[in-house]
């Protein structure tokens, strides 16, 4: 299965997140959380980032989500061609949707597209 | 220009960000989330550790533990960027390094920076205070200048710049998102930026 890595400036923000996409996408689907800095504050840290990849790399690629900002910058350092790739798309929904399409055993170019495909959802 | 001239530019990057580091967090906390002087002196100061611990030999060395550290230990955007300049430097400096070979490899530098970011002049960063440092450090190769003139106009070009970003509308990073309102204050990043180059200019005397 394709890895999901959700870096945010928040290790809450980021654990959450990924519970809850777990939660709808099934409790065997390979989610990590890489929130805030080193030491527990707001920030992002590449670190722990890379210790959520190790996590979820099952061989299949894996796409990084992040919310904002050092995420996006730190995220972008560590994109390896065809193998890690960062999304560009809303933090939960994107989650949520690229967790439904890599649990359904999907490729990392069509988890990365139903989580671009977030971008377009409306709520009313 | 040796391995000690480049461990000297982050000794004295890192005393002048800690110096300043109030100044840098004030500013951010006008635009921004009021940690960039706080980030930045813990990441520099984790360059000064890595540099005291093991010695680089040669200057590209010196670069890519800096950048390598500031990626890993700023915690916000600025770890990257900076990072990213100056990985970048140390993939294009060739040796020995010149005053040409320092300003080409300034420039990848700045281009990194810029692909990273995806910030071009007028944005409100610290391609605003780089981009006139890579210039004076371009013009000062081409009139023949000395390193120690070429080092001063490029610190001068780098204040002028951050300076420079006050009346700007920021359309990158944090402050983005508060349009209007992010006119009237200096950008942090371009401050930190103009320290750098300050920095440069302090260790050829």
């Amino acid at each position: 299965m394709v890895g999901i890595v959700l870096v945010a400036h928040s290790a809450g923000l980021a654990a959450e997140a990924a519970a809850l996409a777990r939660g709808i996408a099934g409790p065997g689907t390979p989610v990590a959380a890489a929130g805030g800095t080193d030491d527990g504050g707001l920030g992002t840290s590449v670190d722990l980032i890379e210790a959520a990849l190790r996590d979820v790399d099952q061989g299949d690629g894996v796409l990084l989500i992040p919310d904002l900002g050092s995420s996006v910058l730190t995220a972008r350092l560590l994109e390896e061609d065809g193998r890690v790739v960062v999304a560009d798309v809303p933090f939960v929904e994107g989650a949520i949707a690229a967790a439904v399409a890599a649990g359904a055993g999907a490729a990392l170019a069509d988890v990365l597209e139903a989580a671009e495909e977030a971008r377009a959802y409306r709520k009313l | 220009m040796e391995a000690d001239v480049f461990v000297a530019w982050f000794e004295a990057a890192a005393r002048m960000v800690h110096d300043e580091r109030d100044r840098l967090t004030r500013l951010d906390a006008a635009i921004g989330d009021a940690d960039h002087g706080t980030n930045l002196d813990r990441g520099l100061t984790e360059v000064r550790a890595a540099l005291d611990g093991s010695p680089p030999e040669t200057p590209g060395q010196v670069l890519a533990t800096a950048g390598a550290t500031l990626i890993r230990r700023v915690g916000g955007a600025s770890g990257p960027l900076y990072g990213s300049v100056f990985r970048q430097m140390a993939k294009s400096l060739e040796s020995p390094v010149t005053l040409a070979g320092f300003a080409a490899a300034f420039e990848d530098g700045v281009v990194a920076l810029e692909r990273l970011g995806k910030a071009v002049p007028g944005d409100k960063t610290m391609v605003d205070a780089l981009t006139p440092a890579s210039r004076a450090l371009a013009l000062a190769v081409r009139d023949g200048v000395g390193v120690r003139e070429a080092f001063r106009q490029a610190a001068r070009a780098a204040e002028e710049g951050a300076k420079a970003t006050i009346p700007m509308q920021a359309r990158k990073g944090r402050a983005s998102y508060l349009g209007e309102r992010s006119v009237g204050h200096e950008d942090p990043g371009a401050a930190s930026a103009a320290l750098f180059m300050a920095a440069l200019a302090s260790v050829v005397a």
